[in-house]
């Protein structure tokens, strides 16, 4: 069991909890949106704008250089800035109770 | 050529070394670390003392299966764009994974999914329907490495029956595991990643240096035609036409359609297509997306992994290497099957064995031989070695989590709660033995059915159960067991009945043995034809099955709000709250043997 803190009224309310869940959240729900965005709107693009994906770029057809090429580097930088906030988040979630 | 009539008639001695040397390390590797193992919690969960850079190469190693290695430079070989989003979703399902579950499943502290399962609703009934799904998924999962194990092995040792391979290679890994538990196999699995990046990126920059760049080969297949001094071997019949290949909605989603436009009058035909044809398409590649993306994020062999991180923010910086390391190995297989195309079209052709395009990985770089000889044998080689290292890492993974759930779950806190540390060591060993056979008596029956086709049920599986329930269970307060168990069971079981009628369908067909027996599924062929969005939903169930299991879970658990456990928010601050506020309390604690709280 943890020992107690004298933090600890501060940290059992429900408004901490509230606060705390919420913010993680909000946070992962803004990286899931742009990965979503980009994972469904392409078969959406190659729906309706096939000539558009067709295009040739560098050898490849547009299409062919987003998904095997350029998605993975995109997930990447969403991940990276999703951990640099959300520990961001949690540091200041300890200050604000430590304080 | 003497060595060319060596290598026809027996094995090559490049091919042959080169696995051997990664078997040996492999089996040298699991038995140093056995000696360092000792407690329960290093066979378990590594003593959750896993370094996130260890830990990274350790999850990408497991998760690169041999669907990952082989079947993915065969599908696109075979089916050209529309198979690159299994290589991109089964990178990207990881962001999922990161997002929603990684970091608070650590906090939590268990051992295994049925440990969480079980104390997130103080429910030990749910901890038995957890543990039915990990082994559930496991088997599922288990199966494909078996048969890329006994095809490999066929491959190098022209002669070796299937049996001996999956025997050969189930019982090494089965003593691994049994030996070292989960901290014996970080280390080889860590190691086994290496060898795999190794092992797909060096041939295909050999292949790239001396037969064209991978754009020069994909441009071969457009209208513009191939670059100058690329050049190309004529398609045989079976395989797809170009167009079709190298643009969206090809072969591979608009299978369904096609069918049911070949039954219809001749004259009907080009209109049913142009109506159809890319909706249904369109529709098959969502379901497709959300199996893959949702059913990463809920495999038990994987996420188990998690709790050998030291603290939650541990596993979220691990993710976040795991899907580098991985992104960055699945950009070279799709190179694989687009050389492929172009220079080995007799692969569309098939043989017995492996299915055709499959052994392209393995086969392509002996193309090198014509020009420099030994140069293709060693390459191939080092191929065969990355094939190994797959479904050896894949296996003693799946092992891992699987002997978790008997030893732990089932032994541990089913059968003999009071049980002491070497009484569970114990079980932990037996349930590796007793697991490890069953898993090679599995793999010796399913040579005629397709590594993807087993790979793919296990992620259609996981993503409508294992996935709706952590997401749900993280991240809503309301949640009750009954509503947890109800989506969980009718999401993964729809997923499976209608996962399992398309593939039934499909044996049906074959002309060898497994025709005979699923002989009384052929009239489903004819219901598909007239019906073909049906068959795609049951084909791709996710799309239907991931939304059902959510839906029931949120009505269920309105329905029986009452029974939400009481101290509820305490566990919602164990999952959220930060380690550093001291509220971290392991949900199984090594020193009270695993009983808990």
């Amino acid at each position: 069991m943890p020992t107690p803190t004298p933090h600890d009224d501060r940290v059992h309310s429900e408004e901490f909890l509230h606060t705390l869940m919420r913010r993680q959240l909000k946070l992962s729900i803004a990286c899931a949106a742009s990965f979503l965005l980009a994972l469904l709107g392409l078969p959406l693009l190659n729906y309706f704008a096939p000539a558009l994906m067709a295009t040739r770029v560098f050898g490849f057809t547009l299409s062919w250089l987003v998904l095997g090429v350029l998605f993975f580097p995109a997930v990447w930088s969403i991940s990276w800035y999703f951990i640099r906030r959300s520990i961001a988040l949690e540091d200041d979630e300890v200050k604000s109770v430590k304080r | 050529m003497p060595t060319t009539i060596a290598f026809l008639n027996g094995v090559d001695p490049w091919i042959f070394s080169f696995s051997f040397v990664t078997v040996a390390a492999t089996i040298w590797m699991g038995f140093r670390s056995a000696k360092t193992s000792k407690t329960a919690s290093d066979f378990f969960v590594a003593g959750r003392s896993v370094s996130v850079g260890w830990n990274a190469s350790a999850i990408s190693g497991e998760y690169l299966s041999a669907a990952s290695f082989m079947g993915v430079a065969g599908m696109v070989m075979s089916s050209g764009y529309d198979a690159l989003w299994y290589p991109v979703c089964y990178a990207c399902g990881y962001l999922f994974l990161l997002l929603f579950i990684a970091g608070p499943l650590r906090r939590f502290g268990a051992y295994t999914i049925p440990d969480f399962a079980e104390g997130r609703y103080d429910s030990p009934v749910f901890r038995k329907i957890a543990v039915c799904f990990v082994l559930f998924i496991g088997f599922f999962y288990t199966m494909p490495q078996m048969k890329g194990a006994g095809t490999v092995l066929a491959y190098i040792f022209p002669g070796m029956p299937y049996w001996g391979g999956v025997v050969l290679v189930g019982v090494v890994i089965t003593l691994n595991v049994a030996l070292g538990g989960m901290k014996g196999i970080t280390l080889v699995q860590a190691f086994q990643y290496w060898i795999k990046l190794f092992a797909i990126t060096v041939p295909v920059f050999v292949l790239m240096a001396v037969f064209g760049l991978y754009n020069g080969h994909v441009s071969a297949n457009t209208p513009a035609g191939a670059p100058a001094g690329l050049e190309r071997k004529a398609l045989v019949e079976k395989a797809p036409k170009d167009d079709k290949w190298v643009a969206p909605f090809g072969p591979l989603t608009t299978k369904a359609v096609n069918a049911a436009a070949a039954a219809l009058p001749a004259e009907e035909r080009p209109a049913y297509l142009a109506e159809h044809q890319k909706p249904y398409s369109l529709l098959y590649t969502y379901s497709l997306i959300i199996a893959l993306v949702c059913g990463t994020a809920g495999l038990p062999h994987i996420l188990v992994r998690f709790y050998t991180n030291p603290d939650g923010v541990a596993a979220k910086r691990t993710t976040m290497w795991v899907m580098i390391l991985i992104g960055v190995f699945y950009v070279f297989p799709p190179v694989f099957g687009v050389i492929g195309r172009n220079l080995m079209p007799e692969l569309y052709t098939g043989l017995a064995g492996i299915k055709g395009t499959d052994q392209v990985v393995l086969k392509l770089p002996t193309l090198l031989s014509e020009k420099y000889g030994v140069l293709g044998s060693i390459l191939s080689g080092i191929t065969c070695a990355g094939a190994f290292a797959a479904f050896m890492s894949t296996f003693s993974g799946l092992l891992v989590s699987m002997t978790g759930a008997l030893a732990h779950d089932v032994y541990g806190r089913m059968l003999r709660p009071g049980a002491n540390q070497a009484e569970r060591l114990v079980a932990f060993k037996f349930a590796a033995v007793l697991i490890g056979g069953v898993a090679i008596a599995l793999g010796c029956f399913v040579e005629p059915l397709e590594i993807n086709f087993m790979v793919g049920q296990a992620f259609a599986i996981a993503a409508a159960s294992y996935f709706p329930l952590l997401f749900m269970s993280v991240w809503w307060r309301g949640m009750t067991m009954k509503g947890a168990a109800t989506g969980m069971l009718s999401g993964g079981l729809c997923a499976l009945v209608a996962a399992a009628l398309t593939n039934f369908s499909t044996l049906a067909l074959d002309k060898g043995p497994m025709g005979k027996v699923f002989a009384g599924f052929a009239p489903l062929n004819a219901f598909w034809a007239q019906h073909p969005l049906l068959r795609i939903l049951c084909e791709q169930p996710a799309i239907w099955t991931v939304p059902l299991s959510i839906g029931l879970m949120v009505v269920v658990s309105k329905a029986t709000a009452a029974s939400v456990p009481g101290d509820i928010r305490m566990k919602m601050l164990v999952l959220h709250a930060p380690e550093d506020l001291g509220l971290k309390q392991e949900y199984i604690q090594e020193h009270q043997g695993g009983t808990g709280h």
